[in-house]
């Protein structure tokens, strides 16, 4: 065949007949319109199907009340205790080099492969009423399982990667020559994190706690396992959606749930923000 | 000499730490190593103990019951075959992410991390009202004969929806820095788009297709929140391997939950170990063509 012949295909080398472009692109947004958008717009019809006021009224339900003071409570610890573990890991990580760091790494990530429910579960086994450590801890009036501090626990678990894993590749790409300069212009350790390497990395920070505290306000296989579902005690608030829902209360499970959607949506708002606009301040790679 | 202190990669040495002129490094990778451990590595290492007490024989039966058998087959199950189904739109909604241009293009874009976001407990409820018989979807699908609200096909549709970011995150960035200069030589030395998309385009972002195939079937193996909603949760027929351990749980079958929790943990290790190869195979590949 002659070049010529050739030639009219490589007019279209990269890009594909017109019908199968708009075929494509109908195709994937009629996918996520159904699987995506469907299941969120769902969530404010339903919560909004009797009118305004049975919405409010299930939204300042003590028991709802509690749940959510107890959500907020849960992530005000659960969220600061990951932010201080992911910097010190990054530190230790990124701007040393020694020996089993990348086992060091891939122990960080673990609980991201590990199910919610084994999350609870590990700590059921350890502290609860038939858990190795549950009748000694008893015995000294310490209970773990079925109060806040096995909700706490689990949130740590399942949130524990978010934060090393935003701020270890961040750190690691930015090298330690800021740092060096620092240090041998007589800045002590503590001044030289505070003054160079947490402005370098404050976006990458705010990302990582972004997402570690929408999934520790949302968390629900673990938490469920260690909650023991005490309405107005240990009932976080995608527990009491389930515990609504299961009542057939379906507008005061979609009120509750709608909360839970809002906090996803300014989530996700947040963090394209942040990606948009310091996208070269943060790590690359996936996020969970 | 100061060189040494800062090249950034370890040079071969007896020394397990590089010395370095930062301090902080023993306060630090103390403090992370202690509570690393006291979290998540002794913890789990008491979950893999726990199956001990039952001894061989025990372990045996506790996991290979009908009802745990068919759990795992379900969740197994289910979650494969969401996978595979992200697998193909999530590699068309990456391609259409990339390569093509539209309205409300970084709307859609943000919006793949959804499911990231949603807590899985309101994506339940959502999935199983728009599907429940008198659904938005189930009051068209029901009169067709497709049940999905409490049966397995919605655990599908629920893993679907927790799974598909999981394919759309790994391909994209790989399908991004894909030099489109490869297909136009493939089109030049003749071949079809179709044929360049299948020779040249895929294996390039194969690595990348089955990690995020892996991740997502991990993902869906130990999911829990969203499925339980839509499931029916009825044993042999729609009951995840997740719900039984809650069940032996609130049965105080502590040992029984940890096994079937055991069998489900090295499951998804060996997934994410086998993609770990393989990619690693993928690589190693290539470098031996370029």
């Amino acid at each position: 065949m002659s070049n010529s012949a050739v030639n009219p295909v490589r007019r279209n080398a990269r890009g594909e007949p017109t019908w199968l472009r708009v075929l494509l692109i109908a195709t994937s947004l009629g996918f996520i319109g159904f699987m995506l958008v469907l299941p969120l717009v769902s969530v404010f019809v339903e919560a909004l199907a009797k009118g305004l006021t049975p919405y409010f009224a299930a939204i300042i339900d003590p028991d709802a009340l509690s749940a959510i003071r107890l959500t907020l409570f849960v992530a005000a610890i659960a969220v600061p205790c990951n932010l201080v573990f992911g910097l010190c890991a990054a530190w230790a990580i990124a701007k040393f080099d020694f020996y089993g760091k990348s086992v060091l790494i891939t122990l960080i990530d673990l609980p991201f492969s590990v199910s919610p429910v084994i999350s609870g579960l590990i700590y059921v086994l350890l502290f609860g009423a038939h858990g190795w450590l549950g009748p000694t801890l008893d015995h000294y009036g310490i209970k773990i399982i079925f109060t806040t501090s096995g909700l706490v626990l689990a949130t740590i678990f399942v949130t524990f990667p978010f934060i090393a894993r935003e701020l270890i590749p961040l750190m690691q790409e930015q090298g330690n020559e800021e740092e060096e300069a620092a240090i041998s212009l007589g800045a002590s350790g503590f001044q030289t994190f505070l003054r160079v390497t947490l402005p370098n990395v404050a976006w990458g920070l705010l990302y990582g706690v972004l997402l570690c505290n929408a999934r520790a306000m949302g968390e629900f296989g673990a938490v469920s396992v260690v909650s023991g579902h005490i309405r107005g005690l240990t009932n976080t608030m995608p527990l009491h959606v389930e515990i609504l829902y299961n009542e057939y209360d379906f507008v005061g499970a979609f009120a509750v749930a709608s909360l839970l959607a809002l906090l996803a949506l300014v989530t996700l708002v947040v963090k394209s923000l942040l990606e948009w606009k310091f996208g070269d301040r943060l790590a690359a790679g996936i996020k969970h | 000499m100061a060189d040494a202190a800062s090249s950034s990669r370890p040079r071969l040495s007896l020394r397990w730490k590089q010395p370095s002129v930062i301090p902080g490094f023993g306060i630090t990778l103390g403090f992370a190593l202690t509570y690393l451990s006291l979290i998540v590595l002794i913890p789990l290492a008491a979950l893999l103990l726990r199956p001990v007490e039952l001894g061989f024989g025990g372990f045996w039966a506790a996991i290979s019951a009908p009802r745990v058998l068919a759990s795992l087959k379900i969740s197994f199950g289910c979650a494969l075959i969401a996978a595979i189904i992200n697998a193909f739109f999530g590699l068309m909604v990456a391609w259409v992410l990339v390569r093509y241009r539209f309205p409300m293009k970084r709307f859609v874009d943000a919006l793949v991390d959804f499911p990231f976001a949603l807590p899985t407990a309101v994506a339940g409820i959502a999935l199983t009202g728009l599907y429940a018989p008198n659904g938005w979807l189930g009051q068209f699908l029901v009169p067709l004969g497709i049940k999905v609200a409490f049966t397995p096909l919605g655990i599908i549709v629920a893993l679907t929806f927790i799974g598909l970011p999981f394919v759309v995150r790994t391909v994209q960035p790989v399908l991004q820095d894909l030099d489109p200069e490869f297909e136009d030589a493939a089109a030049s030395l003749g071949a079809t788009r179709g044929q360049a998309f299948l020779f040249v385009v895929l294996p390039s972002i194969a690595p990348a297709l089955l990690t995020g195939f892996a991740l997502a079937f991990a993902r869906g193996v130990g999911e829990y929140g969203s499925v339980i909603f839509i499931a029916g949760n009825m044993p042999m027929v729609s009951e995840v391997a997740p719900l039984l351990i809650v069940t032996k749980l609130e049965q105080y079958d502590y040992a029984g939950a940890a096994a079937i929790a055991v069998v489900m943990l090295c499951a998804s290790f060996l997934i994410l170990l086998a993609v770990n190869r393989l990619q690693r195979r993928f690589s190693r590949h290539r470098e031996r063509l370029t």
